[in-house]
């Protein structure tokens, strides 16, 4: 639903170091997006490719990595990945406590970009 | 001669502009002494309900503003400007969410420094606004008992985001199978630090505690 504001901001910086490296194409952005983001795959490409018309970097391709929800137990410290269908009687895997931290899955960077 | 592709190491997060953007504002609202909460819930939760009744609670202890952002109406700015508070109507042309830029843009209608809290009702929308800081202090929720129990499990990025959740509606519990513990539960596991509050506009039960939780953040960021 937001994807355009996002994949506009995508664009932005894209254009932004394509033209501090002197680049005049851009074939493909690596981007690493956490999984409890609601962004789909698809639809990014689909904005991407509406967005980036005529620009350096149009018919670029977006490589996204999805970077899953891990928590962090608060006892042990163990780290585990969150199963979003099966939220309920969620213990620690290693001690059986019942208190995590979000440790990852809220991810929303731009690695790299493949340009010449 | 060939032109290499060649591999650029960017590094930067998307949505930088907007943390900047987010984070100037902040220090804006810390300049001015202005407290700023964002009000997330679906459509029809309870927030401009909730607004008004807080209103009517704090009004004589602060000074309170409202930023409305509900899509293209200005039916609930109205609400709040009949009730003697100054409100102000941000237009966001269909647009699923409010950024820290259009917050900005709102809090200029507004003379600051003689407000103490503003409050936005942000847009009804449990996906999109949970991606963007709006540089709130505070960001609470409403998620009302019609709307079930496992909206955690749906919408677990803007239960992990807030401050505050208020499980409004309460009065409609008795009539339906919401399971208050496994709510709770699934909360928790997203959210450690996250406060509940379970209330009732209708009934007016937890208007006093949410007042109470909202009175201390405000004084705690002007100390
Ligand atoms: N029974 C009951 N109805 C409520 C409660 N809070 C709000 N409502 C009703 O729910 C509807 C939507 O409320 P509103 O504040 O406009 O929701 P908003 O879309 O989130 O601003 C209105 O008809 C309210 O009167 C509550 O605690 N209990
Ligand atoms: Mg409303
Ligand atoms: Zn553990």
């Amino acid at each position: 639903m937001h994807e355009l504001p996002v994949i506009q901001s995508i664009l932005n910086i894209i254009v932004k170091h394509a033209s501090m490296h002197r680049v005049k194409k851009v074939h493909s952005i690596g981007l690493s997006v956490g999984t409890l983001s609601d962004l789909e795959e698809e639809w990014m490409q689909k904005y991407f490719d509406h967005l980036s018309a005529g620009s350096v970097a149009e018919g670029a391709r977006l490589r996204i990595e999805w970077v899953p929800a891990v928590l962090s137990c608060e006892e042990c410290g163990n780290r585990f990945e969150l199963d979003k269908t099966r939220m309920d009687g969620i213990t620690c895997p290693a001690c059986g406590k019942k208190k995590f931290s979000l440790v990852s899955g809220r991810e929303y960077h731009i690695k790299d970009m493949e340009a010449e | 001669m060939m032109a290499e592709i060649q591999l650029i190491e960017i590094k930067e997060e998307i949505l930088s502009d907007n943390k900047k953007e987010a984070e100037n504002l902040r220090k804006l609202l810390k300049d001015r002494k202005t407290f700023l909460l964002n009000l997330m819930s679906s459509p029809g939760a309870g927030k401009t309900t909730l607004i008004l009744k807080t209103i009517e609670r704090l009004k004589d202890r602060l000074r309170i503003g409202v930023l409305e952002a509900d899509i293209d109406s200005v039916v609930d700015a109205e609400k709040v400007a009949k009730v003697g508070i100054p409100a102000v109507q941000i237009r966001t042309g269909g647009f699923c969410h409010l950024d820290a830029s259009m917050v900005m843009r709102g809090l200029d209608a507004f003379d600051l420094s003689s407000l103490d809290l503003v409050i936005i009702e942000n847009v009804g929308n449990l996906v999109c606004p949970a991606e963007f800081d709006t540089g709130a202090i505070r960001n609470a929720m409403i998620l009302s008992v019609p709307e079930g129990d496992d909206k955690p499990l749906k919408y677990p990025l803007m239960f992990s985001v807030c401050d505050v959740l208020l499980v409004n509606k309460v009065d409609y519990l008795d009539m339906s199978d919401f399971d208050m513990q496994a709510l709770y539960a699934r909360v928790r596991t997203l959210n450690p630090k996250i406060s509940i509050i379970e209330t009732s506009s209708k009934t007016g039960q937890g208007i006093d505690a949410w007042s109470e939780w909202l009175e201390r953040e405000v004084k705690a960021f002007f100390a």
